[in-house]
């Protein structure tokens, strides 16, 4: 056999298998509904905030939930010490005490 | 077959013939680039399917959360508040949430323990999510105790163990009757930890929070938008997550490629040189590097994306999971959902295979420029 019909084969699988992926990535996105349900009711009921992904600090736990200088709250110099700290930007949004944004006129 | 096509295949046979020469360097070379690709999709494909869950399961969170703070930091809201917040026009429901933090000292992690009022939740028993049940190892019907504000244990019997599915949400929660929540932290009466606020339409949201501030200047207001703006900032490209693997990823594939584009070996050249004096074209020999860059990158790069697909929504993203666990002894397992991005696949092709295939191309442009026999000489 020739080498190259060998490498179109080779190719021609792995493209195959990429058009697979992108099927079957569909497909999940298709049923992605009601398996977020569980959850999505959860957040619902309990009125939650925020994702479970890192439970080592409050402040990672509930980035959401958490203030500007959440990476200082022991004390003013307290670096960060928990390893998420570098994988979790603080908060973008403003303190409580930063004007809010301009106020939509309430409907009669 | 046509004599165009018929060319193409004899050059591509010459391309593999050339690369399988050099087997051992080339395998290499394909192995390197494979990781490159699949460390860079995998983080994309991980970070794009979180972002989805985040925006899709924090669509259903509060409209607004307000929390009281005192001397910088988050105290307990008055339910004297609750009140006055639900008399503001526009404000549909105020929940007053009850919920706090556990450190279990036995098994050393930390559990969210909140109040629900679900009707059923037995006198006495908890809800807990698969990571408490995993890291603790109990089970429904089992007691666990909880060491209370004042050195006391009280036993609880787990009534339920919430869903694997919701786990992305739910991994660490303690789910009890709200007497039970004060009775264990000392929480006391006429106090939450803060308010949640559903109004009926989202756009007036901004006035009530301008109204809440002025009846409490020192509340802070977390808009809805805002919550799902931290989870975007957290996944976002330029921050965290994406900067500590993307950074080292693509910085070896800049060497990586560097050392390809930096020129060809002399074997290479001679190589160059003895095609050229048989006769043939620059263009044939550029085709044939383009076919030896094709090859190698098209290879690499479809077996990267399919082997990343497999890690993150097949594997749950296991090589993450200790660059996201940090120091946390409870970690969520949980499978995402793949959200696949026809413009990430775009970009992550053209930031890979054609880096590669021009750092191939511009240095046999410069060799099959010159003299065949000065080439062979060199």
């Amino acid at each position: 056999m020739r080498k190259s019909t060998l490498c179109l084969a080779v190719t021609g699988a792995l493209s195959a298998l990429f058009l697979a992926m992108l099927i079957h990535a569909r497909a999940q996105e298709r049923t992605a509904a009601s398996r977020r349900q569980p959850s999505a009711e959860l957040v619902k009921q309990l009125g939650l905030t925020d994702l479970c992904l890192f439970t080592e600090a409050r402040y990672t736990r509930h980035p959401a939930m958490a203030d500007r200088h959440a990476a200082f709250q022991d004390h003013p110099m307290a670096l960060d010490h928990f390893p998420s700290g570098a994988l979790l930007a603080p908060p973008a949004f403003p303190s409580p005490h930063a004007p809010l944004p301009p106020a939509v006129p309430e409907h009669p | 077959m046509r004599p165009s096509l018929q060319r193409y295949r004899n050059i591509l046979d010459f391309a593999l013939s050339s690369l399988l020469r050099r087997k051992g360097r080339n395998l290499a070379l394909i192995s390197v680039y494979t990781l490159v690709v699949f460390v860079i999709a995998s983080l994309v494909f991980f970070v794009q399917a979180l972002k989805r869950e985040a925006h899709e399961l924090l669509a259903q969170a509060p409209d607004m959360v307000v929390q009281r703070m005192v001397a910088g930091r988050h105290d307990p809201v008055p339910l004297a508040q609750v009140e006055a917040i639900r008399s503001i026009r526009g404000v549909d429901e105020v929940q007053a949430r009850l919920w706090g933090y556990y450190y279990d000292p036995v098994f050393g992690g930390n559990l969210t323990v909140l109040a629900t009022e679900d009707a059923a939740l037995a006198p006495d028993a908890i809800w807990i999510g698969q990571g408490v049940a995993r890291s603790m190892r109990v089970k429904e019907g089992d007691l666990i105790p909880l060491r209370g504000y004042d050195g006391q244990s009280t036993l609880f019997s787990i009534q339920k163990v919430l869903p694997e599915s919701s786990e992305l949400v739910s991994s660490d929660l303690v789910l009890m009757a709200p007497k039970d929540v004060r009775a264990l932290f000392h929480f006391p009466e006429g106090l939450a930890t803060d308010l949640a606020i559903q109004a009926g339409n989202p756009r007036e949201l901004p006035t009530i929070a301008a109204k809440i501030v002025e009846l409490f200047p020192d509340s802070r207001p977390i808009l809805k938008s805002e919550i799902l703006r931290t989870y975007e900032a957290v996944f976002d490209w330029r921050g965290g997550l994406m900067v500590v693997v993307l950074g080292s990823a693509v910085l070896s594939f800049i060497i990586f490629a560097w050392d390809k584009a930096t020129g060809l070996s002399a074997e290479e050249r001679k190589e160059i040189g003895v095609l050229k004096s048989l006769g043939w074209e620059s263009s044939d020999v550029l085709l044939l590097k383009f076919w030896e860059g094709t090859v190698i990158s098209v290879t690499a790069f479809l077996t990267g994306v399919l082997l990343a697909y497999a890690h993150v929504f097949f594997f749950s993203a296991s090589l993450f999971e200790h660059a996201l666990k940090g120091w946390s002894v409870l970690f969520p397992r949980f499978r995402l959902i793949p959200a696949l991005d026809g413009y990430q696949l775009t970009v992550l092709f053209f930031l890979t295979v054609l880096p590669y295939t021009a750092a191939t191309l511009v240095p046999s442009w410069r060799a099959a420029t010159v003299d065949p026999d000065a080439a062979m000489r060199s």
